[in-house]
């Protein structure tokens, strides 16, 4: 729970983060409630009038091209997008504090074996290796594509973690709990894991604003989220023939992922600033 | 030179592993590479038989691996399923010299901007230009490439008629134009995929820059040359600058898989004849030999890249000891 407060703290202090923080609550609360008073996405109103309504009372963001609500749609988007970022961080980086504190903790041929792999791994750009699994596959599902983005993703975290776990294991503290005779696991538990907190919030709240960015490339190349789940990506590449005559069908959902991974890197930054700076 | 020897050797090593990686990523995913052509028209079994064998998808894995390994260490990158089995090697040569035109203007916009405006950032800093411009920086790396780009079509392109829009040339140019009609039709079809693709890093190599700079505006000897009397200009760029140099060689490193990435996108939306495009395309086919061809083709830049990185920053920094 201290953990959680200071990190908070951290946030709070810079203009930056507070920012971030305040826009990011705002989609949250609206991604949560808003879908039960909007129009259902999937459903097709109005059917019978022209497709593509611009902006208006009826429709805040106009209608695309099967004349389904924009706004809604963006909404509904979000959730898709925030939950596979989400799922997907919450695997990458829980496998990336693992393997990071075995390689920096073990040392010796553990710790080479492990970041020869790494760098090989993180030779092969993020896209081309979501590409290389998801390509031929036949259908994609949400929990597969939340799969695939983490275990891509985990490479750089487990650097993180490892040289944070290098430095830690020098200093006093943990030389005394290994001479009182602490096991490995209580060391890695209750001495590393609660100093490696800091770096690691940042890079995983970074690490949400690349897979949310991630997502929506995936979805624009028609190997993410898969339609009628409304996604900001799809939205985007369903939207590119009207880009002229209706530029509210890719403006808004483009819209949305900027500005949502603007936030989640305003926090990100808040929270690498406060803890290189050591104020934290 | 020892070192030398050692940083090729990890990086030949990092480049194998990368390889591997590649191959066994794309054999353990569930799918069959062939199902795309069987799909809209039926085909005899005997067919289908022939063309495995003649993708060797019918051998053991690990002969596969061998015989793939074999073929990446002699330089062949195997044939296209999609396209009637042309060889991987002619399709990414053919598209090869237009994405080097992309991604070499890309990386000289973003280096060339994005140096000045960080080190114009590190001299004003705390000043409301500065904060407003790192806001500015976070908000164009948020956006997505592909929209940017669409964005920017819309409004250039469509909107104003001010550039053209896709492809490398001008279609209605007469075969009779000149050396220097030709290179500027090319030029104005080069600026808006070019602009799209840098954009997104020229903010991130800003914020690099502007760190740096700060740090190497602290320096001791920064303070003694303008104690000498010289003027801000060389004080800033001849003692200052050449010290916030080390972090920026490293980002090189960093951005060439993001650029490659990116232009995956900012090709397929301008209709750029490169490797972007051909990956979107081989994407549409299912053509997992192309996909695998590019992905280990751009690792090998990857790898060439962060180590010619390495190289530079030891040349240039006499404390490293070349």
């Amino acid at each position: 729970m201290n953990l959680v407060w200071g990190t908070w703290r951290v946030v709070w202090r810079d203009r930056g983060g507070r920012a971030g923080a305040l826009i990011l609550a705002t989609l949250i609360v609206i991604a949560s409630i808003a879908p039960s008073f909007l129009p259902n996405p999937r459903a097709m109103p109005d059917l019978g009038r022209a497709s593509l309504q611009p902006p208006g009372p009826g429709h805040w963001l106009g209608t695309d091209r099967d004349n389904r609500d924009v706004l809604s749609r963006v909404v509904h988007g979000a959730r898709v997008s925030l939950a596979v970022a989400a799922g997907a961080v919450a695997l990458s980086v829980t496998v990336g504090a693992l393997i990071g504190m075995l390689a920096g903790y073990a040392g010796g041929w553990v710790d080479t074996l492990l970041m020869r792999l790494v760098d090989s791994a993180m030779a092969v750009p993020r896209l081309f290796l979501l590409l290389i699994m998801v390509a031929i596959m036949e259908r994609i599902p949400l929990p597969v594509l939340i799969v695939v983005l983490g275990v891509t993703g985990w490479f750089g975290t487990s650097r993180l973690v490892r040289a944070e776990v290098q430095r830690l294991r020098t200093l006093d503290f943990v030389r005394a709990a290994e001479a009182l005779g602490a096991n490995r696991r209580r060391i890695a538990l209750r001495h590393l894991l609660p100093n490696v907190v800091g770096p690691l919030a940042a890079a995983t709240t970074l690490a949400v604003g690349d897979v949310i960015l991630l997502e929506a490339g995936l979805s624009f190349l028609g190997l993410g989220v898969q339609p009628p789940t409304p996604s900001w990506g799809g939205m985007i590449l369903e939207a590119q023939p009207y880009l002229a005559t209706a530029p509210w069908t890719s403006l808004a959902p483009g819209i949305a992922v900027v500005l949502t991974v603007l936030a989640v890197n305003l926090v990100g930054e808040a929270l690498h600033q406060g803890y290189i700076t050591g104020s934290a | 030179m020892t070192w030398l020897l050692r940083r090729v050797a990890s990086a030949v090593v990092t480049f194998l592993l990368a390889t591997t990686l590649v191959f066994f990523l794309m054999r353990i995913t569930p799918g069959d590479p062939l199902a795309r052509l069987s799909e809209d028209r039926p085909m005899p079994p005997e067919a289908i038989a022939d063309l495995r064998a003649r993708y060797d998808l019918n051998s053991p894995l690990t002969s596969q691996f061998t015989h793939f390994l074999g073929g990446i260490l002699g330089g062949n990158l195997g044939a296209s399923i999609a396209q009637g089995g042309r060889s991987v090697n002619s399709l990414i040569a053919e598209r090869l010299p237009a994405t080097l035109l992309l991604g070499g203007t890309a990386l000289l916009l973003n280096f060339t901007f994005g140096i000045w405006l960080g080190v114009w950032q590190a001299r004003h800093r705390g000043s409301r230009a500065d904060h407003w411009l790192s806001v500015l920086s976070l908000a164009v790396y948020a956006t997505p490439s592909f929209w940017l780009g669409l964005v920017l079509t819309w409004l250039l392109g469509v909107e104003l008629r001010l550039l053209p829009t896709g492809f490398m040339h001008d279609p209605l140019l007469p075969a009779t134009a000149n050396a220097w009609v030709r290179f500027t039709d090319l030029l104005r079809h080069l600026l808006l995929p070019a602009i799209t693709l840098s954009l997104a890093t020229i903010g991130a190599t800003a914020r690099y820059q502007r760190a740096a700079m700060i740090d190497a505006l602290e320096l001791g000897c920064v303070r003694t040359a303008r104690t000498k009397g010289l003027s801000e200009r060389a004080v800033i760029w001849r003692h200052a600058w050449r010290n916030a140099l080390g972090p920026m060689l490293a980002l090189f490193g960093l951005w060439l898989p993001l650029l490659v990435a990116g232009s995956v996108f900012v090709e397929a939306i301008f209709s750029w004849p490169g490797l972007g495009t051909l990956a979107w395309e081989a994407i549409g086919t299912r053509d997992y030999p192309v996909i695998m061809g590019a992905a280990i083709l751009v690792s090998a830049l990857v790898v060439a890249g962060s180590l010619i990185a390495d190289l530079l920053h030891r040349l240039l920094d006499p404390r490293l000891g070349a």
